[in-house]
């Protein structure tokens, strides 16, 4: 142990030292600890709308109250921290280690674009504390152009914001790892994880610019009375929504492909095993992150737009599934004759593929146009993002967490406590969200906090597993940080995985390698019976 | 029980009946290609567990053929379910001809609905059994949308453009009538109630209910007193297109296009006249956008609709 170099962690004890670094593992702590935060404030606020929906009259929250609440839970959980979370966390800390760089190509970017993200974060605490806004998370025109009395403009500028974070980060992995391979590490030999981050990078930089510029337009549209969106003047509100959603139907891929990335080396490092059909896993995610593009009509099925546009959206949209399929199918064949480990990681990873594929399956029904005009606009899609966006990306965070703690802080925590949140949060997300669909499909609309009578039990359901999942989400504060204080020191590789971040120190040295592995055998190659692990 | 925790929506028409269909071949598909998941991961995970004894020789990390063959099945099966429910959506994108149609305003935080006869509710619509109904909607402010679960329908309703919906409703009883776009403060207050009627139970409600004049008498009142008939009407001076018989028929344009007479190209001559002239007249009428409400605007339509039907005279 003494031969090794200090580690990144104590390089330097001052604040100065976190806030001025350039180090990419030292950025990723600071957005763990800044994610961190605006998941509980976001969490705090989904807490509140389900409080009130408890009884059908919504007596805790006004009209205006409970608007306001869940605009405010869907933006901070959207921009603030599912887009962020998996990418500007672990993607910041792992993806340098596993290709074998000592740190990104442009560190000094990574560190403006968290002084960027939490410049956005402040402006959504003003206009949290000077109101708030009123227009859901989507901010449809023409109400949030000419007819909200919330606080549009400036939480459309946080959103601006923090696109450019999300862009800058983006710019940052693609070059990082075009450029930065270890000597002998081909495309064919990236991690699974590098190549999810790959496809979400392109993503970022492609789509996040059309989201600024849709934003910008609103701002106009609202001070200068513009008229873009305005039928009175010529303008056509449906242009926002598409606008609007050829972002936002990519973000979703944005939340999703890194938890894929993440699942595939947890289940690879738990059955110890390579994951099966390495090169269709890879191109999956490129392929996903390509059609994610041309589906963004699927939220637009009653919009009015052209039938025969609806037509082929509907099928890009189903279309949607083979790639994703693909993966589930394939992390259940890489399971089969392994060595598997019951331990967190893994049961996280279990969830995600639960989750996800509930989720997936149930975007199928609203890719279909005769079912979508049903349950459009109802719990049925509350409840099918959340399992995607919410279950899928929690439970692979989570997983991640779990998985790298012990490489990023040197220390383990509690096994079983682990084992009991991962637990504890799949049984509580699956009460809080699986009655939803059967809300949205006897056609409670979202959005609505006075209800009618009938749907009130399936509420008390979902509000009483949104407590249990809240309590779920808390318990890792718990033995995460008593495992800083007092855990056991963590091996470099407690997990007996593959890859190159397993092979330094935990936590690592500063500047990660002390001389720049050369590559020479394909990603996930597990020796088939040792038994080395923890 | 059942109003403790409902489990499947009322159904009010034959078409919800072929979408719950949908929903059950669906559920059944979805099971079939998610079980196989969960059953064989639960399995290999107890099976294969570290420090369990296991066969773990001869492994395989790639075998294209069944990565085909899970790629090609599931999107076969998807192709099928596409046509099957693109075909049910084109059907409710196509009103019968026949459709008796009844006018709807949607504004913050209520519904209008206006039968022809002129016949006028606020958050109820009433509807006859079995006879064909095409909504045409407008919005006064925001984006809404009209959604009857019962129907399984929802469009939404969009300032600016006319939407439609039409449906057959075939079961008498009361509904739930809601909006399904976010709308602003008072959203979910903007609720109604959806009346399917017996035949002659309708009829007589249509009486009790009456008005002075129908939709098209009473868009001909706003046509004279709105000055229009100064320049459409036939002693005009000016010289305006001539309206009688425009309704349904081919419009040549002045930059050279056609488009078809119907209420969306009436209701924008009215509130945007500049934005699409009639080839040989002059583009001096004046914008109606300040001076009529969406509801006025629809029997001006009603009444250039009636005029199409008139019998031309030798």
């Amino acid at each position: 142990m003494t031969a090794n170099p200090p580690s990144y962690l104590n390089a330097g004890h001052t604040i100065r030292s976190w806030l001025l670094t350039t180090d990419h593992k030292r950025i990723a702590v600071l957005y763990l600890v800044s994610v961190t935060f605006f998941f509980l404030v976001g969490g705090a606020a989904a807490g509140l709308v389900r409080a009130d929906l408890l009884t059908p009259e919504g007596d805790l929250l006004t009209n205006e109250g409970y608007n306001r609440a869940f605009t405010l839970h869907g933006v901070i959980m959207v921009w603030f921290f599912l887009i962020p979370s998996i990418p500007n966390v672990f993607g910041n800390f792992l993806i340098p280690l596993m290709i074998g760089a000592r740190d990104l190509a442009f560190p000094r970017l990574n560190l403006l674009s968290w002084y960027i993200y939490i410049l956005g974060g402040l402006f959504t605490l003003i206009v949290l504390l000077v109101g708030g806004v009123d227009t859901g998370w989507t901010f449809y025109t023409p109400l949030s152009s000419m007819f909200s009395n919330g606080n549009v403009v400036l939480v459309a500028a946080a959103v601006f914001i923090v696109g450019f974070s999300s862009i800058l980060t983006g710019l940052n992995f693609i070059v990082t790892i075009h450029r930065l391979r270890a000597p002998g590490m081909g495309w064919g030999r990236m991690p699974l994880f590098v190549w999810s981050h790959y496809a979400t990078s392109i993503i970022l930089v492609l789509a996040t610019p059309v989201l600024s510029i849709t934003l910008v337009l609103i701002a106009a549209e609202r001070l200068f009375g513009l008229g873009i969106f305005d039928p009175s003047l010529g303008g056509d509100p449906l242009l926002f929504q598409h606008l609007f959603w050829f972002y936002s139907h990519p973000a979703v891929y944005i939340m999703v492909l890194p938890a894929l990335g993440v699942i595939s080396e947890l289940v690879a490092a738990a059955a110890r095993k390579p994951v099966f059909g390495y090169s269709f896993v890879a191109g999956s995610s490129i392929a996903i992150a390509i059609i994610g593009f041309f589906v963004w009509g699927h939220h637009m099925f009653v919009s009015g737009q052209s039938m025969y546009a609806s037509a082929v959206f509907s099928f890009l949209s189903l279309a949607v599934a083979v790639p994703s399929g693909i993966k589930v199918y394939n992390w259940t064949a890489t399971l089969y004759k392994g060595n598997i480990l019951l331990d967190p990681p893994f049961l996280f990873a279990m969830s995600f593929i639960g989750l996800f594929v509930v989720g997936g399956l149930t975007g199928l029904a609203l890719a279909m146009l005769s079912i979508d005009v049903h349950v459009h606009d109802t719990y049925f899609v509350v409840a099918h993002f959340h399992y995607i966006m919410v279950g899928g990306t929690i439970s692979a965070y989570f997983g991640a967490l779990h998985f790298w703690w012990p490489k990023m802080f040197g220390r383990m925590y509690p096994l079983t406590w682990g084992r009991i949140t991962a637990a504890t949060i799949f049984f509580g997300f699956n009460l809080t969200f699986f009655p939803q669909f059967i809300l949205g499909f006897l056609g409670m609309p979202r959005r609505y906090h006075v209800y009618a009578p009938e749907f009130q039990t399936l509420h008390v359901l979902s509000s009483a597993g949104s407590t249990l999942l809240g309590l779920a989400y808390l318990l890792p504060f718990v033995y995460l940080g008593y495992s800083l204080v007092a855990g056991k020191r963590a091996s470099a590789n407690p997990w007996g995985a593959t890859g190159l971040e397993w092979t330094v120190p935990s936590p690592p040295p500063k500047h990660n390698f002390v001389e720049i592995p050369t590559v020479t055998g394909r990603p996930y190659d597990y020796p088939v019976d040792k038994e080395d692990r923890r | 029980m059942s109003d403790f925790i409902a489990l499947w929506p009322q159904s009010a028409s034959a078409y919800s009946g072929r979408i719950d269909l949908l929903m059950w071949v669906f559920t059944a598909l979805v099971v079939a290609l998610s079980a196989p998941v969960f059953i064989l991961i639960a399995y290999y995970a107890w099976k294969y567990r570290a420090g369990r004894k296991a066969d773990r020789s001869d492994r395989v990390n790639r075998n294209t053929l069944l990565e085909i063959s899970w790629a090609l099945i599931p999107f076969i099966l998807i192709v099928i379910l596409f046509v099957w429910s693109t075909r049910m959506f084109f059907t409710v994108h196509q009103p019968p001809p026949d459709a008796m149609e009844i006018n709807v305003v949607a504004k913050q935080w209520m519904w209008k609905f206006e039968h022809a006869g002129g016949q006028r509710e606020i958050d109820e619509l009433h509807v006859p059994v079995g006879e064909p109904v095409r909504l045409s909607m407008a919005s006064q402010d925001v984006i809404h949308s009209l959604y009857i679960p019962a129907l399984r329908l929802k469009q939404d309703v969009v300032p600016g453009r006319y939407t439609s919906l039409w449906f057959t409703a075939d079961k008498p009883g009361t509904y739930h009538l809601t909006c399904a776009e976010f709308c602003g403060a008072d959203h979910s207050e903007m609720t109604g109630r959806f009346i399917v009627m017996e035949k002659p139970a309708f009829a007589a409600w249509l009486e009790q209910a009456g008005t002075d004049a129908s939709l098209a008498a009473e868009g001909e009142k706003l046509f004279r007193s709105n000055g229009c008939s100064g320049c459409h009407g036939p002693a005009a001076t000016v010289k305006a297109p001539d309206l009688e018989g425009l309704y349904g028929s081919p419009v040549p344009l002045a930059d050279g296009s056609m488009v078809t007479a119907d209420d969306q190209y009436i209701r924008d001559s009215i509130l945007l006249p500049q934005s699409e002239i009639a080839a040989g007249y002059p583009p001096i009428m004046p914008t109606f956008k300040n001076v009529l409400s969406e509801d006025e605007v629809m029997k001006l339509v009603a009444y250039i609709k009636s005029l199409a039907t008139t019998e031309d005279t030798p």
